[in-house]
């Protein structure tokens, strides 16, 4: 299939996942919220569903369409958890990732999500240049 | 029982069929979008687009409602200002995503592989959650600054 549109129809999906959450159930799909809800015990049996849902669904898919998943990074031990570190506190610390304020956020037009998903964006760029164009990495 | 479990289940396989389709759960994908000045690669943007094409016009129509379908009130962040605090929590996001490649959802998502790559990626966001509940636990303690009543998590 056409490699340009296959990455739209999965936008599509997590679109429309985002979108019955909301007018379903009234809940803003952001997976680092969702993920913090589920390790620090908070009440919400719709969080660890979902949770359940998304570490399941790449399976589902995997088996119907006999795609295999991608290698993971070759990066080192010390380098996985230094990222993850910055990943879960920096998420928290904004309120949202990728999809509470990237897919969700800008989906409400709040200013406030457009602003955090150039930020993350802009710094994940920057990190990129200087890892790998003026330190040489990767 | 189907707005508890049922309903955010279908939602999760939804959500995690399309991570896993759109190459998202790729490091290598992810961080070709971020390297601007080498081999670009727009799939994360298609990937915006597609979710946005949804999600804009369809929270749109969601929202006209006074409630939603299924439960009887929309939990939504408090504030749609633009505040330091998260974009300074972004910028630190911005840095682990830069350097390793996997936000939350695709680390999550990669889970199932079983390799030790997002099975240690995820131990280490948990612990990031945690640091971060100390932080705010220790800022609102502090007695000369005002806590902190943002209280947005989308």
């Amino acid at each position: 299939m056409n490699t340009l549109l296959v990455p739209v129809i999965g936008g599509v999906l997590i679109g429309l996942s985002s979108l019955a959450m909301l007018a379903l159930l009234g809940r803003i799909t952001g997976i680092s919220g969702i993920f913090a809800g589920v390790i620090t015990a908070e009440s919400g049996t719709w969080r660890w569903a979902f949770m359940v849902g998304l570490i399941g669904g790449p399976v589902l898919y995997h088996l119907l369409t006999s795609a295999s998943a991608p290698l993971p990074s070759e990066a080192g031990w010390p380098l996985t958890v230094i990222a993850g570190l910055l990943v879960g506190f920096g998420t928290r610390y904004a309120g949202g990732c990728t999809s509470g304020h990237g897919v969700c956020g800008i989906g409400r037009l709040s200013q406030r999500s457009m602003a955090a998903t150039a930020t993350f964006m802009g710094a994940g760029m920057v990190t990129v240049y200087i890892t790998r164009h003026l330190l040489g990495a990767g | 029982m189907i707005t508890k479990t049922v309903i955010p289940l279908l939602c999760g396989l939804l959500f995690g069929a399309g991570l896993s389709i759109s190459g998202m759960t790729d490091t290598r994908v992810v961080l070709g979008f971020l390297d601007i000045s080498g081999a670009w690669d727009p799939s994360l943007m298609l990937v915006m687009v597609g979710a946005l094409a949804i999600t804009v016009p369809g929270f749109w129509l969601a929202q006209k409602r006074t409630q939603p379908i299924l439960t009887s009130e929309f939990h939504l962040p408090a504030s749609c200002k633009i505040e330091s605090k998260p974009l300074l929590g972004s910028a630190i996001f911005g840095i682990g995503w830069g350097l390793y490649g996997y936000c939350p959802g695709p680390a999550l998502a990669s889970l199932t592989t079983l390799n030790w790559q997002p099975i240690l990626f995820v131990a280490a966001m948990a612990a990031g959650v945690y640091l971060e509940k100390w932080v705010q636990m220790l800022k609102q303690q502090e007695p000369n600054r005002l806590p902190d009543k943002q209280g947005s998590t989308p």
